[in-house]
Order: structure tokens, then sequence, then C-alpha cells
């Protein structure tokens, strides 16, 4: 029973995937008969069998994802997009949201059409064991002069194909750009890329090797392609290799290559660069420290992030933190934790910093955008944030706020509702102080039910529930000091949506999630099960953030 | 960069390379290339990379994901000891059997990869990372308690005299009542 809007955004996933693929299966079969067919390759077809279709097909394959590769991750670019498509609707924005599964699934199919050639080599007689038949001991004997040029690449018969290989441009930089591929995959295993991140990052560089290879790799120009075809007419010619150069029907066939890269290409390439800003995963957190930065000209919106640099540190590193101030504030803050080598030093230097002194100059780098420019466009939010995930909607929290206070036309909210999920609290004090402030001041205002939240400590042992059991009936709670009480446990979120819906029943509910993918998932579900297909009642729109 | 265990991502690359070393073994020996007998070898090296490197490590810091039904490879692997819990061994081991992979056109990407995946085994090694497997934890069961021992002691009761029950106050001595009674409603 699915509603419509989550319809709608499945229809455009499936769309896209299936255009994608489209071309992809195109080029392909496109390709594979241009060679297997061709005219000007018949020759070339007869030295190399049907390897050379079968090795051609996916290399076209491999231009069309390598082109794409890069595009879902360029930040600014994006961020770019997501600014003109301001006026086209939350669907398509959200589509945004899917990029690193595309850029996997385009790694997927570079891989794919990387390996697959090798088995198709087996035709090549290029290196076989057996004798040349008479065509192709007269076509490899076509010498490179004024008159004539060469077809086969392979100007020796008893040459050692690895020494080939390693002494053309096109083998040499295959094996390098190959070389490059695999290291990049194999440290992008889940394993890796959760746990060791930096393993990740910085292999993931080698892209800018295989990007250089790839740009050269064609440029020997091996594969060749027959060029005078009207003169020479292979069906009644390939029978006397003998004669010619020695009858008018016959002259010796010319060849040329098949050209690597336009120039053009190049420089499309190198127009994209500046557009490129890697992103990359979450920061994790343990010994607290709020870095407040002043940068003239800085302009930030809410929940975005920026890369961090300090060159008494290192001078090559920078580390992504997002902004825990609001947009409306003077200064920009981070809250950054220990998780290792470079937070450690930077909290190490912080700390011996004498009272008042200002601290080292950083680099800063973005702000990068997110999805949760467009939580002020809900008339109603729910907003999840699960353990560190919690940071982003401290900005989002008090950016609301100082818009509500100065009675900001584009604020558009009238009820939030907080949900945030951590194992212990001791890690997040900072937010807790934080919703403690806010408390305050929309109590004193008579805005008490502005905010509503809600905390769940999933983390609870018989000792804290204990605890709780004797304060019940305290007036703060006893675990944060706010006046709403911490559940214990996860949150019930059929409970939670029907109470929203009860409350709410004529409003957008936009919900922003930051947090693991699962819960990302199970709040997805919701969304549609609790959205009512009639426009005038409550429907839930589901956002997912991914940093 | 310093709580890198190199050994996992040096794990991965071997894996990946024992494939691509058996895929091109595969390839060099159904083709007839010439030195096919390099890619026969190729193919027995891969298989062998391959099932030595299935069952990943325990890490030593945080929650290891075992590979799907890489128990038994656990079991096989483990049974080696020194051998394999060293990381040294394995990166000569690789260093060792890629070189003959380098002969052959078809088997040179299996080889560099897996030297590759020599010299980070190697790194590992150097920074004392030891190959531990993941086993399925036994959990010790304290037995079960059926039955408390009945109490040793008898209760502790007031002194004699508030025992003996008052003849004088007949109705109230017969039964003590310790809490209020009130009707259900």
């Amino acid at each position: 029973n699915q509603n419509k809007m989550e319809q709608h955004g499945i229809y455009l996933s499936s769309f896209y995937l299936f255009l994608w693929m489209g071309v992809n299966i195109f080029l392909f079969v496109w390709y594979y008969f241009y060679y297997d067919l061709g005219d000007e390759f018949f020759y070339t077809r007869h030295l190399l069998g049907s390897a050379l279709a079968w090795a051609r097909a996916p290399a076209a394959v491999l231009n069309f994802n390598c082109m794409l590769i890069l595009l879902p991750v360029c930040r600014n670019l994006l961020s770019l997009i997501r600014g003109s498509f301001m006026c086209c609707g939350r669907t398509i924005r959200k589509q945004l949201d899917k990029n690193l599964t595309f850029h996997k699934l385009v790694a997927y199919m570079i891989g794919l059409m990387t390996g697959e050639p090798s088995f198709f080599l087996l035709h090549c007689k290029h290196f076989r064991q057996g004798v040349y038949d008479k065509l192709s001991t007269a076509l490899s004997a076509l010498e490179d002069g004024a008159n004539t040029s060469y077809l086969n690449p392979v100007r020796k018969t008893d040459i050692i194909p690895t020494y080939f290989v390693f002494t053309t441009i096109a083998g040499l930089t295959g094996v390098v750009i190959t070389l490059a591929l695999i290291l990049i995959i194999t440290s992008s295993m889940e394993v890796i890329r959760r746990n060791y991140f930096e393993v990740f990052w910085y292999t993931h560089h080698l892209f800018i090797i295989f990007f250089a290879g790839l740009v050269f790799h064609g440029a020997g120009r091996i594969v060749r392609s027959q060029q005078n075809e009207k003169a020479h007419n292979f069906t009644f010619c390939k029978d006397r290799p003998e004669d010619w150069g020695l009858i008018p029907e016959c002259p010796l066939p010319t060849f040329a290559g098949v050209p690597g890269y336009h120039p053009r290409t190049l420089a499309v390439t190198l127009f994209l660069l500046p557009f490129f800003r890697p992103g990359c995963g979450c920061v994790g957190f343990e010994t607290l420290l709020e870095l407040q930065l002043v940068k003239s000209g800085f302009k930030m919106d809410v929940g975005q992030y920026v890369f961090l640099n300090c060159p008494a540190i290192s001078q090559l590193e920078w580390h992504p933190f997002t902004m825990t101030s609001a947009p409306e504030e003077d200064f920009f803050s981070v809250h950054i934790r220990s998780a290792g080598d470079w937070t450690d030093k930077l909290i190490d230097i912080m700390q011996k910093l004498p009272e008042g002194a200002q601290g080292p100059k950083m680099g800063v780098d973005g702000p990068f955008g997110t999805a949760s420019e467009d939580v002020f466009d809900y008339e109603v939010s729910m907003l999840v944030g699960a353990g560190i995930g919690v940071t982003p909607f401290a900005s989002i929290l008090k950016s609301i706020w100082y818009k509500f206070k100065e009675g900001n036309p584009k604020l558009r909210t009238r009820k939030i509702y907080f949900y945030w999920l951590c194992r212990e609290t001791h890690a997040f004090e900072w937010f807790a102080d934080l919703l403690c402030v806010l408390e305050k001041e929309m109590e004193e205002r008579g805005m008490g039910h502005f905010l509503t939240y809600k905390l769940f400590l999933t983390g609870w042992d018989q000792n804290i529930a204990d605890h709780a059991k004797v304060q019940v009936d305290a007036d703060t709670d006893v675990i944060t000091g706010l006046k709403q009480k911490t559940h214990y446990g996860r949150p019930v979120w059929d409970k939670e949506f029907e109470q929203i819906r009860k409350e709410n029943p004529t409003s957008v509910v936009g919900t922003f999630l930051c947090g693991p993918e699962a819960l990302g998932k199970v709040l997805e579900k919701k969304c549609a099960k609790y959205s009512e297909v009639d426009p005038r009642k409550t429907r839930f729109y589901f956002n997912k953030e991914n940093f | 960069m310093g709580k890198i265990e190199w050994a996992m991502w040096a794990n991965e690359q071997a894996l990946a390379s024992g494939l691509i070393l058996l895929t091109g073994g595969i390839v060099g020996v159904a083709g007839q290339f010439r030195g096919w007998q390099f890619a026969a070898y190729a193919v027995a090296a891969g298989v062998f990379v391959c099932l030595l490197e299935y069952p990943r490590s325990k890490r030593s810091k945080g929650t290891s994901v075992e590979r799907p039904g890489q128990y038994c490879f656990t079991v096989c692997v483990k049974a080696f000891g020194p051998l394999t819990r060293n990381y040294y061994v394995r990166a000569f081991l690789h260093a060792a059997i890629c070189v003959p992979g380098g002969f052959m056109l078809a088997t040179v990407m299996g080889c560099v990869c897996l030297g590759i995946a020599s010299l980070i085994y190697l790194a590992a090694a150097i920074r004392g990372e030891k190959w531990m497997p993941i086993l399925p934890k036994v959990e010790v069961k304290a037995p079960v308690e059926t039955m408390k021992n009945p109490p040793q002691n008898p209760p502790p009761r007031p002194p004699a005299e508030f025992r003996r029950k008052h003849v004088d106050d007949l109705e109230g001595a017969a039964y003590d009542n310790p809490m209020s009674v009130t009707a259900d409603e």
C-alpha cells in the first residue's frame, strides 16, 4: 500500500538506472559489431580473431563509465545542482542523495569491464604457440614506410609478450591503471572503508594516476584499421597475399591506428576538475573540543560541514567536521572529538594555550551542502539524530530558534519533534546543554510547545534503570537535567508517528535523519505507511542525511 | 594513521590477487599461450592463496566481521599455528609465490598484485600484528539453580513475652493482620 510520493521516488531512481544500463548495453553492442563486422577491420580480425571486438566493446563502456564516475562525488557540482533545482521540487533533489550508491554501481561496472577482455584474449593470435598462416604472415610482414604501413604492432615473431606489454604505451599504461584500480577496489571494501578510513581515503587518490594513464592509454594507436578499402578489396585479395603490390587490384593495404582520446575530452576533464571536492565519512568522537572560528566573508547554511586543516600539525591533512553553530551567529563552530592522531594533536595544542589566547591559524575549506537546508520548508519537522548524527541538528535547532526569535519569514516551521537516540549521553553533554538552554528560552516566551524532544538511551543497564525508577517523581530528568524525560531503549516508531499524525492532522511533515542506514530504512517505511494519499491530510516526507 | 591494522587491507589485497592469479592462469592454460606451464602453476598458486586468505583475522580493536562460511577455513588455517599466525611468514610466502607469475603475460597482473599484498603484510608484521582466528564464543554457563537451598536459620522472632498470646484479648490475639484489609470495589 505505498503512497504516491514514495512510488514517484522509486520510479525516478529506476528510470535513471534503466537509462544508464541502456546506454551501457547500447555502447557494448554497437562497438562490438563495429569492430566485428566493419570492413576496415577485416585484416585486423584475421590476426586477432574475435578478441578484437570482445576487447573493444568493453573499452567503449569503460569510456562512458569513467566519465560518469567522478560526477556523483563532485561536491561542488552537487551543491550547484542542488541550488539550481530549488524550484524543481523535493523529489529531484532527493535523487542527488543517492549519489554514493550510483558511484559504487559505476565502479562495479568499470571493474567488470576491465576484467572481461582478459578471457577473450584466448583468441589472440599474436602470442600463440602455433604457426601463422600465409595471410597472417603477409600481414605481419608489412613494414612502416613511405608507401606502406604496418598492421601488426608486434614486429618480431619471437618476442616475449610481457616484454612487449611493458614497452608499449598501451601496455604499460594498461598495467599501471589496472593496478591502481585493483588497489582502489580492495581498499574500498566495506571492512576497510568503515574501520580504517584513512587507508581508503588516501588509496582512493590513486584515481589521479588512473585517469592520467587512461588518457594516454590509446596514444600508441596499436589497434589499426585499413585505410584503402576501396583500392584494395579484401574479399578478392585476401587469398593472394603474394600478389599484393604486384597486381592493380591489390595494392598494398595501408593501415592507421584508431586514435585515443581527443584533446577535446582532455579539455572537458580539466574543466571539471575544480568542481571536484571529494567528500568522506563521519568523524568519531571521544574528548570534546569546541572550536569557534572566524573567517571574513564566510557564509554557511544549517547542517553543512567544512574541511579543516591545521598547518601546525600537518600540511596535507584535511578533515571534515559538521558545523554546530547557526548561520545567524557571527562565528562558526565545530565540536571536535579525539578520534585519531590529528584530532588528538589539535586538542593537545588547544589545551596548552593560555587563557584567552587565540589558537593557531587554521585552513577552512567549504562549507559543503547537504539536504538539511530543506528543514525550514516544512510546517512540521521530525528530526532524528542517532549517536554522532546528532551534530548537524545542533546547527539546525539553533538556527530555527534564531529565525523564530527574529520572526524570519523564511521559516515555515511551527513545530519540531526531535528524537535523539544514543547509547550514553556522557559523550554528548554539550548537546544536552544546548537543549537545556533552548528549553529555558522557549519557556520564557511561553513557547514551550514549539519543540518537543525525546531522548532515547539505547545503552541502559540495570543500575541506570533502578536509579530512574527511584527518581520518577522528580521534576527534571535524572540523566540530562532536562525537563523532558529520558526514555530507555529504542523508540516505538509506530507510536511516535501516530502521535505526530494525531497532533498535526493537516500538515506536511519533513522527516530528517542523521544516523545508521538501517534506521533510515525503518523511517522511510514508516513515512510511507503513515502518509495519507489525500493532500489535505498528514503527509510524511523522508530525507536522508549522508555525511 | 596510527590505528590502522594493515593486515586487514593486506588480506583483501591478497584475496583479490589470488583470484586474479587464478583467472590469469585459466586464460593462459586454456589459450595454450607460450609459457602456459607458468599459467598452470598460477592456477594452483591462485587457489592456494585464496584458501589461505579467505578466513579473515580477528581485529585487535572493534568487532570483526566474518566472511560467509569461513569457519572451516579458519580451523584449517589455525591448525598451522605460528606459520599462519606470523605475518612475516606470509609476506615472504606471497613474495615467493608471486615470482613465477611474472614470466607469463596472462599472470603478470596477479603477480604484481600479490607482490603488493606481500609488502603490505610486511608492514603489518613490522608493526607486530598477528593473525587471530574468529571463533564463536563458547559461553560458560553457570550451573542453573533450579532449587534454592532451604533456609538454614529460623526467621527472626520477637522475644518470648511478645509471642505469647494474651488471654484477655482473645479476639485480637486470634488473628494478627499486618496490613489493613479493605473490600474490593
